[in-house]
């Protein structure tokens, strides 16, 4: 065993225990640092398939930005997070046994017989002197940019339904529109009306 | 090998660019108009729709044309099923203009959400590669869970839209899962690469296999086939009548293309295994959707039953695989498209404000109250049943002689024993109409929507009369776009 393999094995271990800790640990923070160290850990995986620049974007967007993000939301609403996944406990038996039944039916499947895995050829590795960088920017901006584009439209779409679901024309601050209060006349506010003396 | 991208191919995409420019400019225009009854908004969505839908004919090619590095295909398959989903989701905009008035939830969203989501059909349609064909069914799919939640005050809705979200992730990700084991066995996105890399052999079976299951356990979700059929009941239910009538439409014309592009173009060589899993999703969906829909008393429930039946039987043509089952599976669309609408569009002129006439019961009588509404849903029930002279018998009858020609026999005997089941079903809205009495009132719908419902309607009579022509444009649209 040599030592990319070994440092592979103990990421990934890393990995799965940081994503099982995101749904099961009670303390809504924990669960957000628990997803920053998964973040990290699968950054550190694509760096060993050398795809560096991608790993080192999802530490900066994910990590750096998103999961700070998230973490100032779950500190500033007082969301009782533990209300909302209450029925998480009781219907863990049953998620665990059909999981756990998946497993073995996969794990049946694929050690029963020997399967031709040797056929699986990795990626070739990258010629010394290429840029990572380079290539992925040759690539997205010409070969792949129906997809990308695709992907500006679907964004867009996200924020018109995020917008739609979520704006309520209710309204709630009592603001003067400036407009009304300079078209004011005197006549609108004041009635004068005819006293009698006695 | 694939050619590198050049700026050529822009001029094959000219719908799906026509309704990206279209539906930004509808956006900003819908911002500043102050209508509440969004005229300008109505008629632009129209009119981009029916340009969208000229230039997807004007755009037709005879052999197919791989595009975009091998990304895109414009064939004449793609040019039928993009011009079927124009015309579903022009005239879901058209039958459900009043029901959104009538309730205030007319909003631009609509229109947006209904021609991104047409835009991400058509790239479900033409997807040529693993990346494209998943863009676009996120892009529909995303445009459709909004569209569910639009009435925000509606817990039904609400709940509705959050099972079709969670599930359709859920799909999504088994679906991606599957992408990757198949890239990960053959190292290439591209359909037309990944089914030539088969072929030579080179690639490990077993592992295309595995990814082969998630690939159809997530397209089984998308379609909403048994086993994986238990949001559609709930969405059909709870999701604004007119939406529903866009679900249940248009994208079942997109999904089908994506199984197409997907197994029988992109994984031929898999066929033997593909096929056996489509069997028994097909057989699954036949029987528990003929059978549960009989217990439905809400009208929409009904009908949600009735499409996981019909998903089943358009699987079939795609069991016998080869280009008549093709095209009899693209028949089966289309034609359950086409009846599904008119009977969402009946739905929705028996409804008033307030009152939502999804109820068996609100047909009670009806023939009494709106003689020809009642004629015209008698031609729709019969069509979904499959009773000749209509022209859903003609579907059922191509699907199933495609499954007989290639020694399925069984298939095809269950197939027409559970049909006529369902048939109990349908026939029951048509007694209820005909021979039950009722209190309700008189029906008072706007004479524009009677006019589309009762063409939409006469059309199934028409095409069953004289189904041919019919069948031979998708017979020759399949023959162009998988054999030349």
């Amino acid at each position: 065993m040599n030592w990319t393999l070994l440092i592979f094995y103990l990421v990934s271990a890393v990995l799965l225990v940081s994503s099982i800790l995101v749904v099961t640990v009670r303390n809504s923070v924990y669960a957000a640092l628990a997803l920053m160290l998964s973040f990290f850990s699968a950054s550190i995986v694509w760096i060993m398939i050398e795809a560096e620049f991608l790993a080192i974007s999802l530490v900066l967007v994910y990590v750096g930005a998103v999961m700070v993000l998230f973490l100032f939301v779950v500190m500033m609403l007082d969301i009782n997070f533990e209300r909302i996944r209450q029925g998480f406990w009781k219907y863990s038996p049953a998620a665990l046994g059909v999981g756990v039944l998946m497993v073995l039916e996969l794990s049946a499947v694929l050690l029963s017989r020997k399967a031709d895995f040797d056929k699986l050829v990795g990626p070739k590795p990258i010629q010394a002197g290429s840029s990572n960088i380079e290539q992925l920017g040759l690539q997205v901006y010409s070969n792949y940019i129906l997809p990308l584009e695709l992907a500006a439209v679907v964004l867009l779409v996200a924020i018109v339904a995020a917008i739609s679901l979520t704006l309520r024309k209710k309204k709630l601050s009592k603001y003067v529109d400036p407009a009304k209060q300079i078209a004011i006349r005197r006549e609108d506010r004041v009635r004068l009306v005819k006293g009698r003396s006695s | 090998m694939i050619s590198p991208w050049n700026s050529a191919d822009l001029t094959f995409l000219k719908p799906e660019l026509w309704l990206l420019c279209s539906a930004c400019v509808i956006l900003l225009l819908d911002l500043v108009s102050k209508d509440q009854r969004k005229a300008v908004t109505h008629w632009l969505s129209l009119l981009s729709l029916g340009i969208a839908a000229i230039l997807v004919l004007a755009g037709g090619v005879k052999s197919p044309q791989i595009v975009f590095s091998g990304m895109y295909v414009v064939d004449q398959l793609s040019g039928l099923l993009k011009f079927g989903s124009a015309c579903l989701v022009g005239l879901v905009l058209i039958y459900g203009r009043q029901y959104f008035i009538d309730r205030s939830m007319l909003t631009g969203e609509v229109y947006v959400l209904s021609l991104f989501g047409l835009l991400g059909m058509f790239v479900m349609t033409s997807a040529f590669s693993f990346l494209t064909l998943y863009m676009g069914l996120e892009l529909l799919s995303l445009s459709l869970y909004a569209m569910v939640a639009l009435r925000k005050d509606d817990s039904l809705a609400i709940e509705a839209s959050m099972k079709y979200f969670i599930l359709g992730a859920l799909a999504s990700g088994m679906l991606l899962y599957g992408m990757s084991m198949l890239y990960g066995a053959t190292g290439s996105l591209h359909l037309s690469e990944v089914s030539a890399r088969i072929a030579q052999g080179q690639t490990s079976r077993d592992f295309l296999v595995l990814g082969l299951i998630f690939i159809v356990a997530g397209i089984a979700f998308k379609l909403g086939t048994v086993p994986f059929h238990m949001w559609v009941p709930d969405v059909y239910q709870g999701a604004p009548t007119p939406i529903t009538m866009l679900i249940g439409s248009a994208p079942k014309l997109a999904a089908v293309a994506f199984v197409i592009r997907l197994l029988v173009q992109g994984l031929p060589a898999a066929f033997v295994d593909w096929q056996s899993m489509l069997i028994v999703l097909s057989v699954a969906s036949i029987v528990v959707g003929n059978v549960a829909a009989i217990a439905q008393q809400n009208i929409k429930r009904m009908l949600a039953y009735s499409t996981i039946s019909h998903m089943g039987f358009m699987l079939l043509g795609l069991i016998a695989g080869d280009a008549g089952g093709v095209a009899a599976s693209i028949f089966y669309a289309l034609v359950y498209s086409f009846t599904t609408i008119s009977g969402f569009g009946i739905l929705l002129s028996l409804t008033r404000t307030g009152f939502e006439s999804d109820n068996l019961a609100n047909f009670k009588g009806l023939v009494k109250r709106s003689p020809w509404l009642a004629l015209m849903m008698l031609m729709v029930m019969f069509s979904m049943a499959g009773i000749p002279a209509f022209v859903g018998f003609f579907a059922k009858l191509s699907v199933i002689s495609a499954i007989v020609s290639h020694g399925f026999v069984w298939l095809a005997v269950l197939a027409v024993a559970f049909s006529l089941i369902g048939a109990f079903y349908y026939l029951r809205v048509v007694k209820v109409m005909f021979f039950d009495d009722s209190d309700l009132d008189v029906v008072d719908s706007p004479f524009s929507l009677k006019c589309f419902v009762s063409v939409n309607a006469l059309l199934l009579l028409v095409a069953g009369l004289i189904p041919q022509p019919f069948l031979s444009i998708c017979a020759d649209a399949v023959n162009l776009s998988l054999l030349g």
